[in-house]
């Protein structure tokens, strides 16, 4: 049977997203989806979706949700008090409602669905680009989401926390200008920005001494981390710019991306040098763990 | 072995992130630095295994799902579109852009007239008779960085940029030229606007300009379109 959910809260930044928007970036479009792909990814295996299905991410403060007719769902990321175990497959009964509120941890919480979000998809992907409006917009009290029946498998077992720490230095590897620049990006401890968004985590420290060299706008990637003239570090988010110019000493490993979606304003990061090789065993422990699921 | 290829420039292929190669064409803007950022986009659009490419003046960003290739494998890739024998290039359309320039919709008009000590009129002239070409397309949604703005033209960016830019905004910073696809903020020069929708954000693709297009802006008066 057809169902539907209603926002009764919005929360303060709501939107759908499933892992991206691809393909796009030679026309000024980057991926934007999940801020936390990791628990985007669980959330959706645990309800018997497939991983990119559309859900909802909630930030910060989340919403009130209620669910025209019964409904399978997962609650995966950080606890935003909705009183319910987060990682685990639970049934909603029609006319049920998931209130979650403030974070009691990190910065993101997922609201998946089994059969998906079935919201229009644009450029091939259902998720929003807040800058842009690709994709559409943050929710507001009283939009009405259809929910789709693309599950593509059985609902799995509770599962548990993803056994790797939010918290510790964000891993990086070197970024295209790394040689421009000393070891102060990794000897100083940073502080994430009021001011920061889904295009950039804007950090506050002791600012980084501005290299000499001079370099033409190129291609940029998510988890970039660019140091703008005035020493302070910006990490490219998911709906970073698709080129600039200001050089890069590290990147962030692809293994630590959802860690980059569970921080906080005026939470504290600093960053620790892996090589590739070093960040390719970590993606692999990550892809291990969901496949366990 | 010294690398070979078919291109008159050197070409350097380093890792950006543990899923992205930086293939770069020298550090200049120049003809040939585009031409080959072309011919490498061309080569690898809709190839398996990556997931975005990000063209600019003189390089391409190449990035691909590092579960399922490996940097070597990519590199290898690359160094064979490199290597295939020139091959025609898409062509390049001729895309004329309507614009009302001055007022409010060119806010900048006159400060760049003063600044060169040119007339208003005369400004809208050179920047209406040039010829531009889409060196590619970034920055935010379907940004055009155009090449080709009169030498005279040249203006420093803002000192403090915009929040908000319209969108259709047609601007200039330094020797560049560009429209804003979308509202955003911004500091360039803006001297006019287009009604033209370069990109529709809840329409499906193409967007109006591609890396290699030909582009002419036309003025045209208060209340046409």
């Amino acid at each position: 049977m057809l169902n539907r959910i209603r926002v009764l809260e919005a929360g303060a930044q709501t939107t759908v997203q499933d892992l991206g928007r691809f393909g796009w970036a030679h026309f000024g479009v980057s991926a934007s989806g999940a801020a936390d792909p990791l628990a985007l990814r669980a959330g959706n295996l645990l309800v018997g979706n497939a991983e990119n299905a559309a859900a909802l991410e909630m930030t910060l403060v989340g919403g009130a949700f209620e669910f025209e007719n019964d409904a399978l769902i997962a609650l995966a990321g950080s606890d935003f008090g909705a009183g319910l175990p987060l990682w685990t497959p639970l049934e909603v009964k029609a006319g049920g409602v998931i209130r979650c509120g403030p974070t009691h941890s990190g910065a993101r919480c997922y609201l998946c669905v089994r059969g998906g979000l079935a919201v229009p998809r644009v450029m091939g992907s259902a998720s929003t680009h807040m800058a842009t409006g690709v994709g559409g917009r943050a929710l507001r009290t009283g939009d009405v989401l259809p929910v789709g029946d693309t599950e593509v498998r059985q609902p799995r077992r509770a599962a548990g926390p993803p056994p790797f720490p939010r918290s510790g230095a964000l891993r990086v590897t070197r970024g295209p200008q790394a040689e421009w620049f000393g070891e102060e990006l990794y000897r100083r401890a940073w502080t994430v920005s009021e001011e920061s968004n889904r295009m950039g985590l804007r950090l506050l420290g002791e600012a980084i001494p501005s290299p000499a060299g001079h370099m033409l706008t190129e291609g940029v990637t998510l988890g970039a981390v660019q140091v703008p003239p005035g020493g302070q570090p910006i990490i490219l988010f998911v709906e970073h710019q698709t080129t600039g110019g200001y050089p890069k000493p590290a990147n962030v490993i692809s293994a630590d991306f959802w860690r980059l979606g569970q921080l906080r304003p005026r939470e504290r990061t600093a960053f620790d040098s892996v090589t590739i090789e070093q960040a390719l065993a970590a993606l692999r422990a990550v892809e291990e763990w969901l496949y366990s699921l | 072995m010294p690398y070979q290829c078919y291109y008159p420039l050197d070409v350097q292929i380093r890792a950006s992130s543990d899923r992205s190669l930086l293939v770069g064409f020298g550090e200049e803007i120049s003809p040939q630095a585009h031409r080959a950022v072309r011919r490498l986009t061309a080569a690898l659009e809709g190839a398996r295994g990556i997931s975005n490419l990000h063209p600019a003046f003189a390089s391409v960003l190449v990035e691909f799902d590092p579960r399922l290739h490996s940097h070597a494998e990519i590199e290898s890739l690359v160094r064979l579109s490199l290597d295939a024998p020139e091959e025609e290039l898409p062509a390049s359309r001729l895309v004329e852009i309507p614009v009302r320039y001055g007022g409010a919709d060119g806010p900048d008009l006159d400060d760049v007239a003063r600044h060169h000590d040119l007339t208003p009129r005369r400004v809208v002239e050179l920047h209406s008779s040039a010829e531009y070409v889409v060196s590619f397309v970034g920055f935010s949604t379907c940004f055009p960085y155009l090449a080709g703005l009169p030498a005279e033209l040249a203006t420093p960016r803002l000192a403090a940029p915009r929040r908000h830019v319209a969108a259709g905004s047609v601007a200039i910073a330094g020797s560049q030229a560009g429209v804003y696809p979308l509202a955003s903020p911004g500091g360039w020069r803006v001297i006019g606007r287009t009604a033209l929708r370069l990109f529709d954000p809840a329409g499906e693709p193409p967007p109006l300009l591609r890396m290699g297009d030909q582009v002419r802006f036309v003025p045209i008066e208060e209340g046409e379109c």
